[in-house]
């Protein structure tokens, strides 16, 4: 069992302090702001430990989720402390002993958790100089840092970090005095080091929360349908599956059903078993495939006007024209259906999950099972890619409840791929309306755009959102339901970069907020900007077409931001370069681009497409991408990133959308969910533009927007058909 | 029922329901790491494994359709040691995010380049085309097989 100790050391690494008296000068600058989110996590020795041995952990409060944020982290830390990027570790967040870094969400880990670094490591070399000065009786000044060694003059020293960590003391705040090295000493920092996660990936070692294997842990599944507030209906009588073989205990809470099995597959067997023996009673879906867009914009709804310029009406108008675009409910589908272990001991709950932010999960949970906070503790364990809020705290949330009830086992509970594609919170649907008055020369004067959506955002964060857990609404005391998310601009949830880029004389953005979906709905990669770019990239093309002006050149038109413009005549030069036809030849290319949230990365998609004319198949030949994300911290894992949101928009973009019955959500595995396969996804290639001087930018949901945009005005460029539902099926492109 | 399986070369005897899938043994009872569970209906690919040196979805096989066949799992293929050329082309060409999927590419690949030493992108994308990755890992880990077919892989997988 070496692997569940690794694993228990990994999660449950405790931030030493060494008490020996400090010899640390005191720092002479007052208190400055301090950065990221060091300002709500002060304390250095929660983010940084040294070991006598020289090497060097990091204690972020940022999850690992595929995105490679523990290694962008590692060489932050590695450069500001001098110290070779193989001798940082990165340890796995948990509430016992990490900083509180909220929810890992948004792209904007490398600006508030690498800042945080940046200044913590920068901060602990300087006391570490400062410890080497008094070994070495020379002025602080003179000590430099090469390797983890210090250095006297510019020459090797015979200290090591290791030989001066008994005389540290990181039980100090961080005071924000100490200039992190200038970037053109970077060494470490901009450079594709391999990530720290992949071999254990690739060798099959523990590298995940399947791999954990607690002593007497015992298996578990729920029993449920995919609506929370469907009432399981009497009489429910299982003793027939109390005698199936390795039943330890079937689990009820008025509707919350589960079964503890010895062994998985038995598990497996019994909620099946039980599954063929309830009767739920839940509500009619009110909304039917097809139809989704007419019910959003009739629901009632939040109205408010979020962003406006100038007078709508005031320019000198000649003619109108709109447009409206969708999107359907959409999935996450993570690859690997969500799963938590739970063990309860004499009133203290450990519970290990992939969530996306242990600290916010800890309060809902201690308030769904009736613990306090101090008595539970979240430790976070990797699981396969989420892509936002998936079913990670839901599955937690059944696993306490579980464990509860089986005090002192370790339980370990499993959704099933259904489970996953049921119980999962989905993007939600969006619908929006643009239109755009142009002037006698064309020229857009007048811009109104209105989005309807559902929220972003159900994240169960603490004790006071606990009701937003599924189980939360099943239990024989439901949790009173808590108001649905409203991220406000200028990050925006339906609304994020409904804002358009483009400077229009006199616009409106009108934002309906649907407050009460009839599905589950809550953050799923890029939020509102994969439905608002592709909408307001499908029209500026349709206008520069219905001109016969070049796409490009018009965008252009409307820009001032010269990063924005600088990415576009990128991503001009790649097409020439690969040999792609004109945008405005007739051919299959299109483009688009976004800053995500107006204030985020940037980036320009082009795609080439193929249409099959007689079936209406899309064939996405080949994506190129042009993505500015100011200092890279990891060329290849930013690139990683964007290449991924391209190939997983290009699938959401052709072939997504969850079924649906009068009864509710009819997909429940790949087959009912197909998603792009092999033959399928376009070659895609991927340039940074390096920009040194600019602060980092998240990279993981810049490309979603663009690329939708682009394959629909591939598509109209290819065969003259505009689709402007997405996905972009086959039967719609025949159809248009 | 007692029964005896070949795992990785090494001969366990297990007591155990035999319709039990084998993925359930493999990861819970001799925990290995390797095959992942990603949905229990043979869609995905991620529990692949070889049996007799054919890619083969452990989530679905009972196990006592495989006693005394040679099963192969990614701890199988090579370790940090003895690293088998996929491996080190996943490694080298970075070829995921999750990494949830690898397991099940690099166990079908592993089997491609058994029977063809030097599979175009095109052979490659079709051996796959059964696999799934939701990360968008699909351009790198086609750029990983044809590195390992490169790197002069014997195809001998047993
Ligand atoms: S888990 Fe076996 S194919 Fe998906
Ligand atoms: S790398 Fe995440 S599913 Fe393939």
């Amino acid at each position: 069992m070496t692997t569940r100790r690794r694993f228990l050391q990994g999660a449950g690494a405790i931030v030493l302090y060494f008490n020996a008296p400090p010899s640390v000068r005191a720092q002479q600058a007052t208190e400055t702001d301090l950065p990221g989110s060091l300002a709500a996590n002060p304390g250095l020795g929660t983010w940084l430990r040294i070991d006598a041995d020289g090497t060097v952990t990091l204690s972020p409060g940022k999850c690992e989720l595929g995105q490679g944020i523990q290694t962008a982290l590692a060489q932050i830390a590695a450069e500001e402390l001098d110290v070779s990027f193989e001798r940082v570790t990165v340890a796995t967040v948990d509430t016992a002993v990490s900083p509180n870094e909220a929810y890992t969400n948004g792209s904007r880990s490398v600006e508030v958790s690498g800042a945080a670094v940046r200044a913590a490591a920068a901060e602990v070399r300087a006391i570490l100089i400062d410890l080497a000065a008094d070994e070495l009786g020379v002025g602080s000044t003179k000590i430099g840092v090469r390797n983890g060694i210090f250095t006297v003059a510019g020459k090797p020293s015979t200290l090591d970090f290791g030989a001066v960590v008994k005389n540290l003391n990181l039980a100090r705040n961080a005071t924000g005095t100490v200039s992190p090295k200038p970037r053109d000493r970077y060494q470490i920092v901009g450079h594709s080091l391999q990530r720290i996660d992949i071999p254990r990936k690739a060798y099959a070692e523990a590298a995940y929360i399947q791999d954990i294997r607690l002593d007497g842990m015992l298996h578990a599944r729920v029993v449920r349908t995919g609506d929370c507030e469907a009432k399981l209906l009497p009489p429910a009588n299982f003793d027939a599956v109390s005698e199936l073989p390795g039943v330890v205990k079937i689990v009820r809470n008025g509707s919350f059903l589960a079964v503890i099995t010895e062994r998985e597959e038995q598990a497996v067997n019994a909620a099946k078993a039980m599954a063929r023996l309830c009767r739920w009673q839940g509500a009619e879906l009110p909304l039917q495939e097809g139809r989704i867009s007419a019910w959003l914009k009739k629901a009632p709804a939040d109205v408010k006007v979020v962003a406006e310029r100038g007078a709508i009406g005031a320019g000198n108008i000649l003619r109108t024209v709109s447009q409206e675009y969708s999107r359907p409910f959409q999935a996450h589908a993570s690859m690997s259906p969500s799963m938590a272990i739970a063990r309860e001991a004499e009133g203290q709950l450990t519970v290990w999950s992939h969530t996306q932010g242990v600290f916010m999960l800890r309060g809902a949970i201690a308030r769904l099972v009736g613990l306090d906070e101090d008595s539970v503790r979240l430790i976070n364990a990797e699981a396969a890619g989420c892509y936002g809020h998936n079913g990670a705290d839901d599955a937690a949330a059944d696993a306490a409840l579980i464990a509860m009830q089986m005090p002192g086992k370790p339980i370990r509970l499993q959704w099933s791929r259904a489970d996953e594609f049921l119980g999962e919170p989905y993007g939600s649907a969006m619908t929006t309306r643009i239109s755009a008055g142009l002037d006698d020369a064309g020229r857009i004067v007048d811009w109104q755009f209105d989005v309807w959506s559902g929220t972003h955002s159900i994240r169960p964060a603490g004790a006071k959102r606990a009701a937003h857990l599924f189980a939360a609404r099943q239990i024989a005391v439901p949790l009173p339901l808590a108001p649905v998310g409203n991220i406000p601009q200028p990050r925006g949830g339906g609304d994020r970069n409904a804002v358009p880029l483009y400077a229009f004389a006199n616009q409106r953005i009108t934002k309906h907020l649907i407050r009460d979906m009839p599905l589950r709905v809550s953050a799923m990669r890029a939020l509102g900007a994969y439905t608002n770019v592709f909408a307001i990239e499908s029209f500026m093309d349709e206008l520069a077409r219905a001109q016969g002006e070049d796409p490009f050149d018009f965008r252009i038109r409307y820009l001032h931001d010269q990063r924005a413009i600088g990415v576009l005549g990128r991503l001009r030069e790649q097409m020439a370069a690969a040999g792609f036809d004109s945008v405005q030849a007739p051919g299959g290319v299109g483009i688009a681009m976004a800053q995500y949230k107006n204030s985020g990365a940037y980036c320009a998609v082009a795609m080439r497409v193929k249409v099959d004319a007689a079936s209406g198949d899309i064939k996405l030949e080949h994506a190129l991408c042009a993505v500015d994300i100011g200092l890279v911290v990891n060329p290849d894992g930013a690139i990683n990133q964007v290449e991924g949101g391209i190939i997983q928009s290009a699938s959401w973009t052709v072939r997504e959308q969850l079924r649906l019955t009068a009864s509710g959500v009819r997909s429940t595995d790949w087959a009912s969910y197909p998603i792009l396969t092999f033959p399928e996804v376009p070659k895609v290639e991927v340039v940074l533009i390096d920009q040194p001087n600019e602060p980092s930018l998240g990279a993981g949901e810049a490309s979603q927007g663009p690329t939708a945009a682009a394959i629909a005005n591939a598509v109209a460029n290819a065969t003259g058909v505009r689709v402007r539902d997405l996905p972009l099926t086959p039967a719609r492109v025949k159809s248009a | 029922m007692t029964i005896s399986l070949n795992v990785n070369d090494k001969i366990v005897q297990l007591e155990v329901d035999p319709d039990t899938p084998l993925l359930y043994v493999l990861r819970n009872d001799l925990e290995l790491n390797g095959p992942k569970f990603g949905c229990g209906v043979a869609q995905c690919g991620a529990c692949t494994v070889l049996v007799d040196g054919r890619p083969q979805r452990s989530c679905v096989m009972p196990v006592a359709a495989v006693a005394g066949r040679s099963i192969v799992t990614l701890e199988g293929l090579g370790s940090r040691e003895h690293p088998h050329p996929l491996q080190t082309a996943f490694i080298k060409e970075q070829a995921m995010q999750c990494g949830y999927c690898s397991n099940g590419m690099m166990m079908t690949a592993a089997a491609l380049l058994a029977k063809n030493k030097r599979p175009t992108e095109d052979d490659i994308r079709t051996a796959l085309r059964g696999n799934l990755c939701r990360c968008g890992a699909h351009g790198r880990i086609v750029r990983a097989v044809s590195e390992a077919a490169r790197n002069g892989h014997d195809g001998d997988t047993s």
